[in-house]
């Protein structure tokens, strides 16, 4: 789960990580509030969950008054890779003396937590890691939550020549190693890490992505999510326990399991037809997930057909069936279905299915052929 | 011969008492697999189908003598499940509960570390040795024994792949699910190196998907171990950019780990990749 810089400053100050003073406004009288704390000159940045707001002019450092209700509302009106923006952080503008860059994110391949970071910081970090490898410092934590210092001692050396910014670097990896494991994050980055017109290290940005796995431990972030960001539809899917992506074909899928899914999705898009959606009933479905899903595709009014694709494992396919007569029967579906259940429990189901009048495939190629051709 | 289980294996199922956990406690003594306990704290000295159930993992191996676990409880509990096993040095354990937190993953893989451990899964079906034992979520009777040997990070892409083999008539070693998520415990490379190793298996076929870095490492190690002849299948070359597919590591992060890089590494690596599951089996013949 992404969640705005604004949130993320706030993660920051509970974990006492220094960023410069501001709140975030949605109106301009907000925010000159705000200025009141902290004085002018403020950046204002658009707070949206989407990256390049800079380049699509959702930033911008303002010197008094008049030039940030102007800026504010000129920000406020834009529209960022097709998100509105909402809310705009107003915060004290840093002269910045040197920009680097700081985070901490997971290494799958090598199942460990990794420090990353370089004293080349800034918006082009990405083309720095591409260009310059060597200017990128990778620090592994061996599976240790703290940092051991004897070890990290070189690297923050190698950024820092004075010794008092080593000391004072190191002390906000500690903070933010503590924030990312306690908050069970999988990407924790300042960037850029700056040093300020004091000669003070501070986060003049902060980005923090939490595992959407790991909310249950963490009800006071579950809060923080912006389902503004999220298709209303997927939201339902979610709270439903069906794993959606609407795409833009016309023939709806309801897939168990997320490899078939994208496997049947392919299939479709490969023999001439455009998924209209990725579906995953997931897996222990019981009968009411089939209903829920065949409701959520039927709102979408281009879908000229549903492919059911079950290959029942720890899906049972006779709870499939009995989710589609039950859904027969309580709502209306005026597209043909295309239903094809193989695997636990199949027969049940086939006994189920034919006795209401309905047909089963049990080759895959068969039903995506069968609702290619439906769907034209 | 299989890799892994055979009909000599004795597994434990932890959170037997659970919908899933029974049902297919239930399901793999059906198939003929040797399930000699199952772990519920709190539930034990009860029976479910015939097993004896155990407060903990260490009762059911000085009871049973078990060499393998398999996990169906759920994703807040799965760390404590895999650490109980680690401490009892249970040399093979399946996890097939699905929503593990990253950093869970990455503890329990801190654990493993320094053991002779094998972990299958998270968020994986399990796997089975046609007609000996099998250990998971897969149906039985879509396998048939025979000497192809399958890896997937799919389950249900696999039953597909699965059901075609044998609809051809072409029977599996043993089929290997080894789990969606980012962190896994047993990777394509350790199972493509026991598949070289086993005399028994012929031909091998790769399931794999978008995200992640997996199969290029296999395509890398097929190179240069591998000489017998690979088929691969690769999900998700339709997928739009950047949307999650279900699986947390199928997220194209970059431009190496969409499905056609994949698929150009494979062929590199001399794999043949086909177009459709259902090729599989032409390919492999």
């Amino acid at each position: 789960m992404k969640i705005h810089e604004y949130q993320a400053r706030i993660l920051f100050a509970q974990y006492d990580i220094p960023t410069s003073q501001g709140d975030v406004a949605q109106t301009p009288d907000e925010a000159l509030l705000i200025t009141r704390q902290t004085g002018f000159p403020v950046v204002i940045k658009a707070q949206v969950l989407v990256g390049g707001r800079g380049k699509a002019g959702g930033v911008k450092v303002v010197g008094d008054e008049a030039q940030l209700k102007f800026e504010f509302n000129r920000i406020k009106n834009l529209n960022i890779k097709g998100y509105p923006v909402d809310r705009i952080l107003v915060a004290r503008a840093i002269d910045i003396k040197k920009e680097y860059y700081l985070a901490v994110t997971i290494d799958n391949i090598k199942a460990d937590v990794v420090v990353i970071a370089s004293a080349e910081g800034g918006v082009e970090i990405e083309e720095v890691a591409q260009t310059h490898p060597d200017k990128i410092i990778k620090f592994y934590m061996q599976g240790a939550k703290t940092l051991d210092e004897s070890r990290w001692a070189p690297m923050a050396a190698q950024l820092f020549s004075d010794p008092s910014l080593q000391k004072s670097a190191t002390s906000i990896l500690q903070k933010l190693l503590k924030l990312f494991f306690e908050k069970d994050c999988s990407l924790a980055e300042i960037n850029p890490f700056v040093i300020d017109e004091k000669g003070n290290l501070m986060a003049a940005d902060a980005k923090v992505i939490i595992d959407d796995n790991a909310l249950f431990r963490h009800p006071e972030l579950m809060a923080l999510r912006d389902v503004s960001y999220e298709d209303a539809d997927e939201i339902e899917a979610k709270e439903k326990g069906l794993s959606f992506v609407k795409l833009e074909g016309n023939v709806g899928c309801i897939v168990n399991g997320a490899g078939l899914a994208m496997g049947t999705m392919d299939e479709v898009n490969l023999l001439g037809g455009k998924a209209a959606n990725f579906l995953d009933v997931g897996g222990s479905s019981n009968p009411q997930k089939v209903l829920n899903a065949l409701m959520i595709l039927l709102r979408n009014k281009d879908i000229k057909v549903i492919l059911i694709n079950i290959f029942g494992g720890i899906t049972r396919c006779d709870d499939i069936a009995n989710g589609i007569l039950t859904a027969l029967k309580q709502i209306d579906i005026p597209v043909p279905l295309v239903i094809r259940l193989t695997g636990t429990n199949e027969k049940e189901a086939k006994e189920l299915l034919t006795t209401a009048g309905l047909t089963t495939f049990t080759s895959m190629r068969g039903a995506v052929n069968e609702a290619v051709r439906a769907s034209k | 011969m299989s890799i892994l289980v055979d009909q000599n294996t004795k597994v434990i199922v932890q959170g037997i008492t659970g919908r899933d956990g029974s049902f297919h406690a239930k399901q793999m003594l059906d198939y003929g697999t040797k399930v000699v306990g199952g772990v519920t704290p709190g539930k034990g000295g009860q029976e479910i189908n015939g097993i004896p159930v155990f407060n903990s993992v260490k009762e059911a191996k000085e009871a049973t003598d078990c060499n393998a676990a398999v996990i169906y409880v759920p994703a807040k509990f799965a760390k404590d499940a895999m650490l109980e096993d680690i401490a009892n040095n249970i040399p093979l354990v399946i996890c097939i509960t699905e929503g593990i937190p990253v950093l869970d993953m990455v503890e329990i893989k801190k654990a493993l570390r320094n053991t002779s451990i094998g972990l299958i899964g998270p968020n994986c079906p399990g796997l089975i040795s046609p007609g000996k034992a099998k250990i998971g979520i897969m149906p039985g009777h879509i396998h048939k024994s025979g000497d192809v040997g399958v890896i997937s990070r799919s389950g249900t892409l696999t039953y597909e792949v699965v059901f075609n083999l044998t609809a051809n008539n072409i029977g599996q070693s043993t089929c290997v699910g080894l789990g969606g998520d980012p962190i896994i415990g047993t990777r394509f490379v350790d199972v493509l190196k026991l598949f070289q190793e086993d005399p028994e298996t012929r031909a091998i076929v790769m399931v794999g998907e978008i995200g992640g870095g997996d199969e290029q490492l296999a395509a890398e190690y097929i190179k240069r171990f591998v000489t017998k002849p690979v088929v691969a299948f690769i999900a998700g070359r339709t997928a739009p950019a950047g949307k999650r597919m279900g699986h947390a590591g199928a997220i194209i992060s970059s431009g190496d780990s969409t499905a056609e890089a994949k698929i150009q590494i494979l062929r590199d690596a001399g794999v043949t990749v086909v177009d459709f599951p259902d090729e599989i089996p032409q390919a492999i013949k």
